[in-house]
């Protein structure tokens, strides 16, 4: 079924046109971060309100890197290289707290980079952003670049999927349910936190790193906390606790956007509504109420 | 609306070549319905299509059709928007948009389509000067820096030596206040200091006090929307206003801010390329028109936008409305000497995309009715956004930002 999945997807080239495509690549991005999201809230027991930051700062590294000369593969690298190292870093802060005070200081965190992506306009262009000229040649190509985008977005979900079937998800999945008992059996819980939010960034940095590709242009809206809020909102559309539910989110959410705003201005209002609806009458996500329905 | 969405899958780009130019022109206008510029957005939207309606919506008898959409403030909603209105509306030329960031995304698309994209409010001076585009124009609009320029000539002749600017901390801001501070120190005054504060600063009291004992002659404000607002009300309260001059970027004391004002605002100078208090008669005209529709004076957004439409219309109408060939579209637009605009007088583009302008100083005063309006009280003729300087030479110093405000 999966590889009948991707055989689809793979063939919407063939049938969209080029607008709808786009489209289609931004779901599979935006996919990619909601699950980076879920990784953490879905599994680790801890939402995190800063992904949208972890991710936009891969974009911003992608396109300073590239208009310094970098390669633009390698830029894709130093960018998701970069969101690991801030992963580190902000991991090292957060993983000691839990519940709404690790949601305050990663949102916290999160508004320290939206800052300096604001205030540091030598480098990062300040409000007016930073305009890139990454499609060029090979990627010029929008069925290449969505291509590029499947392939990597196949990859990094079957890793994902792979990783909370691990041992390692599975002690998470444990941290999750009861963090003293686990720590009591001698696992050393801060340790396996951390690893679970550097794996979560590196794949948020990895979305970053696409987006970087797919819209040539960064600029503070990208790592400011409405996107980190977006990518938690698809997340939990689509089910917290099962990888698939990021894409499923992903598509739901932009798909809607892009109907109801061809209709209406209040676009962002139905939206609104629609996510309360969806916690109230499924808050295990749409993922979630399927699987109910089927059992 | 349902119209609009039978025509977008109707009009595959095969099917269009072969009409050639049957069909309407079809226009993509974008602009801020939502998110902090939303109530500039609007006025967007009622000035462009008030044009429209002016003439029927028919350019050389080819009807014009419309496509308005929100960016959302945000510059990711507009590289959204435009791509849907290019690639699945398959609209022939882009207009519109509000806020700096959200133009720049834009224009870094347009730069990979061609298409044709008018700028009538997005004044980044780059975007007509070190990163021009061939197909981005800025018809009917003005870069940032261009009328602090004149402001600070003026201020210099009223006898003030000494200077503070207040600004929000962003580009727009930057390059207002680099323009005025760049020719105000050429001319042998100085700025003592320079405050940025935060998009949407809901207390300036911390400012007034600075102001008050900085030791000034007059305080430039660069502020947009409610910041504005906030701003001309705390220097009052501050007792401020009558003690130093206030002269304002043309945003300070737009129809936008001023319309809900008081006495506060009142003597506030500011200088821009349209005032609707002018005494022209076409631009009377034009703003009892306005007024009409909107039961609201006009302000810069709306102005621009009209002017704008018009811009472009009259270039289609040299062409027979040929739309589709871009080439011919931008060369048209850019030969066009815009003879119709409300100014009342010839407006024409510099070498570089960008309208020269008779530049007016500007006084908020009451009108007959009790209603606040910039009437002019000085005229600059010809300002380009270069004004004094060499083009060449200018665009090899760096682009104004807080750190450089012009060579000191």
């Amino acid at each position: 079924m999966v590889l009948a999945g991707l055989l689809a997807l793979a063939g919407m080239p063939l049938l969209l046109p080029s607008y709808q495509l786009g489209i289609a690549s931004e779901i599979l991005i935006f996919s990619v971060l909601a699950m980076s999201v879920n990784l953490l809230a879905g599994y680790a027991g801890r939402t995190p309100l800063c992904h949208g930051a972890i991710f936009g700062t891969s974009t911003y590294v992608v396109i300073i890197a590239a208009a310094a000369g970098v390669p633009v593969w390698a830029a894709c690298l130093l960018g998701v290289a970069a969101a690991g190292g801030l992963s580190v870093v902000f991991g090292i802060i957060a993983v000691r707290t839990s519940g709404v005070y690790f949601l305050l200081l990663t949102l916290a965190l999160g508004l320290i980079i939206w800052g300096i992506c604001l205030r540091w306009t030598g480098v990062t262009g300040g409000e007016n952003g930073l305009r890139g000229d990454l499609r060029q040649g090979w990627l010029a190509d929008p069925r290449r670049l969505y291509w590029l985008i499947l392939g990597v977005g196949a990859v990094l979900t079957f890793a994902m999927w792979r990783l909370v079937r691990s041992p390692f998800g599975l002690t998470l999945r444990a941290i999750k349910d009861s963090p003293s008992r686990m720590a009591a059996l001698g696992h050393n819980v801060p340790a396996h936190l951390l690893a679970a939010f550097v794996a979560s960034g590196l794949f948020a940095g990895a979305a970053g790193a696409l987006y970087a590709l797919f819209n040539d242009f960064v600029s503070p809206t990208t790592v400011a906390l409405p996107q980190s809020v977006e990518g938690l909102l698809m997340a939990i559309v689509g089910g917290v606790g099962s990888i698939l539910g990021g894409l499923v989110g992903a598509f739901v959410l932009i798909a809607l956007e892009q109907f109801v705003s061809a209709y209406t201005e209040r676009w962002l209002s139905v939206l609104g509504l629609t996510a309360i609806a969806i916690m109230l009458f499924a808050p295990q996500g749409l993922l979630g109420l399927l699987k109910r329905k089927s059992t | 609306m349902k119209r609009r969405i039978v025509l977008a899958t109707l009009a595959a780009p095969a099917m269009l070549r072969a009409q050639g130019t049957s069909g309407p022109i079809k226009i993509g206008l974008m602009a801020p319905l939502t998110g902090v510029a939303a109530s500039g957005g609007r006025e967007i939207v009622e000035g462009f299509q008030m044009y429209f309606e002016t003439i029927n919506s028919r350019i050389e008898g080819r009807p014009v059709e419309v496509t308005v959409e929100d960016d959302a403030s945000n510059p990711d909603t507009a590289l959204q928007k435009a791509r849907r209105l290019v690639e699945q509306g398959n609209v022939h030329f882009l207009f519109g948009n509000l806020l700096a960031n959200t133009g720049l995304a834009v224009a870094n698309y347009v730069r990979g389509t061609g298409t044709p994209y008018f700028i009538p409010v997005i004044a980044a001076d780059d975007l007509t000067q070190r990163s021009r585009l061939p197909n981005v124009v800025r018809v009917a609009g003005y870069s940032a820096s261009q009328f602090s320029r004149p402001l600070a000539d003026w201020a210099y002749k009223q006898g003030y030596r000494r200077i503070a600017t207040i600004s929000q901390d962003y580009t727009f801001g930057h390059e207002q206040c680099g323009g005025f501070a760049q020719k105000f120190t050429s001319l042998g005054g100085r700025v003592l200091q320079q405050f940025w504060h935060p998009l949407n600063t809901s207390d300036f009291s911390p400012y007034m006090g600075q102001l008050a004992n900085a030791g000034v002659d007059a305080v430039f404000a660069m502020e947009t929307g409610a910041d504005a607002t906030r701003l001309i009300q705390a220097y009052a309260s501050f007792g401020l206003k009558g003690r130093i001059p206030l002269l304002g970027a043309m945003n300070a004391t737009d129809q936008s801010v001023i319309r809900t004002m008081g006495a506060e605002a009142e003597g506030i100078v500011s200088a821009a390329h349209f005032a609707e208090g002018s005494t022209n008669a076409v631009t009377q005209a034009f703003v009892a028109d306005y007024e009409r529709r909107f039961q609201k004076l006009p302000s810069l957004y709306g102005f621009s936008h009209f002017s704008g439409a018009m811009w472009v219309a009259e270039a289609l109408k040299t062409i027979g409305a040929e739309a589709e060939n871009r080439e011919r579209l931008l060369a048209a637009v850019r030969a066009t000497t815009l003879t119709g605009s409300p100014l009342g007088a010839p407006v024409s583009l510099d070498a570089y995309g960008n309208p020269v302008y008779d530049a007016f100083i500007r006084r908020v005063v009451r009108r007959a009715d009790g209603k606040l309006w910039n009437a002019p009280i000085e005229t600059y003729p010809r300002v380009d956004q270069f004004w004094g300087f060499d083009p060449e030479t200018y665009m090899r110093q760096p682009a104004y930002s807080r750190a450089f405000q012009g060579p000191r």
